[in-house]
């Protein structure tokens, strides 16, 4: 099942889409991710671990550097997905420059034929995208955009019809990362990418509560959540313990 | 040199790889530069700074007794006069003069040594905007001096925490802070790197020092041109301001000198970071190196795209010195003509200077970028032992 089919099916039905994130190399994430995915998630977004990773605040900043003082490698973190068992759609999330040393033909390939749907390339900006989109296309791949609240509206209708998957709703000016309360950036995002698409609108970044997931939702399809998630496998070493993270995400969504 | 067009390419390199919440920013910027460069109004005000308040033009000095020690005749091209200290001051004071045009009220920055860091606090604090600088951990420590000069003058000075602590991370720092501050806050990049329009920008601003040192030789040798045209490389700003004086005479050698510990050119390839597609030191999966140079200011695993694509084209070439060159170049030119280098130039004169006799008998002009004030604690550990 492809990301876009797996998160329309949770809409089709009522329900709001909950993609949890993970930094792959970092600890037990295979388990980890394996236990998110019975905890509720409709996709799961895995972070390949890059050395300056510019879009992301100081959790997924460490999380990224411990996984990678672990070895962790692209071909790695593939090699583990094509093996995990976890029933939801994958998505990769990575920066650019690991996906042009691998070459874009070659790494689309890869993900596919790991049973990864769909890539998340933060510093890969509309302007930049076409000859990996076109890889990307070609093998099948989904390639996710990042929607920004500087966006105009001009520029959001572009970034949206390149969209594939979903669209990534950036829920305020800022590196990933939890803050305390809901940005108002967030659900007007939210408000202006559903008024230009039928795809997914997930809110992504500042997302760190199961109250925040809700309230955004009362606009957007999804929520992806990063920083708590990864926080709390730092903290706590424990694919139950993150699970339970994810399941409280999941029953505040579905109205519990 | 040319324009790179809306996309911002020299050739294959260059680009904007940057988070979605930058592009708007980025091409605002671009379209606020491109319209400034035209005033007249704008060009007559940064004229006018750049003579009264940085003290342009920096003299051109024909070093006599190095000359003789090397064999070949070597003028300098003296940017460490500038005020702060650098060549920083010429790209500083166009940004934050458009900064203001822009109706931002917030410079950030990212500083290796500190040269560039201490121009954009001079800058703000000329000009009435706050100044956020990030710099690596470890050159806060070896550049001490500086971080003292930036918050004299009324900057806040945040260490780099991640990865390797030096300028490569404190990029990464403003780059986060400016996704999060980018409406009011301008990104002061200090160098000719990272996403279009900085590459173009900035060479565009130090072009001042390439005209210049032409218009100097032209004087000093009677009409004539350097037969080698040296420069430091590390992002590569001074290096690109003095090409720029010369790349259309074709018969002048362009030579840049990168340190061997952080060599993007000579042991990079092709990768994006930094907004930017350029060479790159990176691993076989793709993850950036880290640099290691003496020199905090070069101390960097990539380099300006347009130097990427002059190097391809083969119009400059790119060289390496090892820090012990450096050093002992360093000491000298303070000994031969008195003047302290910084260790940035000090490595374009350690190249002069291990190759004086392929340069016999030839007119070298080095660019000086920038004074050694900031390095002679640093030295003084170094030659602890000999001096």
């Amino acid at each position: 099942m492809s990301l876009r089919s797996g998160l329309e099916a949770r809409r089709a039905a009522g329900g709001k889409c909950l993609v949890p994130y993970l930094t792959g190399g970092l600890g037990e994430w295979v388990r980890t991710i394996e236990a998110v995915a019975a905890a509720g998630a409709d996709g799961l977004e895995v972070g390949i671990p890059f050395s300056d990773p510019v879009m992301d605040g100081p959790v997924i900043q460490k999380a990224s550097d411990e996984a990678l003082a672990s070895g962790a490698t692209p071909p790695s973190i593939l090699d583990a997905l094509s093996r995990a068992d976890v029933g939801v759609p994958l998505a990769v999330m990575t920066y650019v420059n690991l996906v042009y040393r691998h070459g874009f033909e070659r790494f689309s390939a890869d993900l596919a034929a790991s049973g990864v749907g769909a890539a998340i390339l933060p510093d890969l900006p509309l302007e930049e995208s076409g000859p990996w989109c076109e890889a990307a296309d070609a093998a099948g791949i989904e390639t996710v955009m990042l929607a920004a609240p500087t966006a105009s509206d001009e520029r959001l209708a572009r970034v949206v019809s390149r969209a594939r998957g979903f669209v990534y709703a950036v829920g305020l000016l800022g590196v990933t990362g939890e803050r305390d309360s809901l940005a108002v950036s967030a659900k007007v995002i939210a408000a202006r990418l559903k008024d230009l698409t039928d795809l997914p609108v997930l809110v992504g970044v500042g997302i760190g509560t199961p109250e925040q997931a809700v309230e955004v939702c009362e606009v957007a399809d999804g929520v992806v959540v990063g920083s708590a998630v990864v926080r709390r496998a730092l903290e706590t070493r424990s694919p139950e313990a993150v699970g339970d993270l994810v399941a409280e995400f999941r029953t505040a969504l579905d109205g519990g | 040199m040319d324009d790179p067009g809306e996309r911002g390419r020299f050739g294959e390199f260059g680009g904007q790889y940057v988070p979605e919440t930058l592009m708007p920013a980025l091409q605002e910027l671009e379209a606020a530069f491109r319209e400034a460069w035209v005033d007249p109004g704008f060009r007559g005000e940064l004229d006018a700074l750049l003579a009264d308040y940085a003290g342009r033009p920096s003299p051109m000095t024909e070093c006599h007794r190095l000359g003789e020690e090397l064999g070949c005749r070597v003028l300098l091209k003296r940017e460490d006069l500038n005020h702060t200290g650098s060549h920083k001051i010429n790209n500083v004071l166009g940004q934050a003069l458009l900064a203001k045009r822009m109706g931002k009220t917030r410079l950030v920055a990212e500083t290796g040594a500190g040269q560039h860091g201490v121009a954009t606090a001079t800058a703000a604090a000329l000009m009435g905007l706050d100044c956020m600088v990030y710099m690596g951990e470890v050159d806060m420590a070896r550049q001490e001096l500086n971080v003292f000069r930036m918050r004299l003058l009324g900057a806040d000075v945040v260490p780099a925490v991640s990865g390797s602590r030096t300028l490569k991370d404190a990029v990464n720092e403003a780059m986060r802070d400016w996704v999060a501050t980018v409406e009011s806050s301008h990104y002061c990049l200090g160098s000719v790197m990272g996403p279009h329009p900085y590459p173009w920008m900035v060479r565009e601003f130090h072009r001042v020092l390439g005209d210049e040192a032409r218009a100097q030789s032209e004087r000093l040798l009677e009409g004539g041109l350097p037969d080698v045209v040296v420069a430091c490389v590390g992002g590569g700003s001074n290096a690109i301001g003095i090409f720029s004086g010369f790349a259309e005479d074709h018969a002048v050698d362009l030579v840049g000198v990168e340190p061997a510990g952080g060599a993007a050119v000579g042991h990079g390839v092709p990768g994006i970071v930094h907004g930017m597609q350029s060479y790159l030191m990176q691993d076989e999966f793709g993850q950036v190196l880290e640099a290691e140079s003496v020199s905090a200011g070069l101390d960097y695993p990539g380099v300006g795209p347009e130097h990427s694509h002059l190097a391809q084209t083969g119009r400059a070439r790119y060289e390496q010195v090892t820090d012990s060159e450096v050093i002992d170049a360093f000491r000298l030119l303070s000994r031969t003509e008195g003047i302290i280098p910084a260790l940035e130039p000090a490595h374009a004169l350690a190249w002069v200077s291990r190759e004086r006799r392929q340069l016999a008998g030839l007119t070298v002009l080095i660019n000086l970028s920038g004074r050694g004030d900031k390095d002679v604690a640093q030295m003084m550990d170094i030659l602890a032992d000999e001096l």
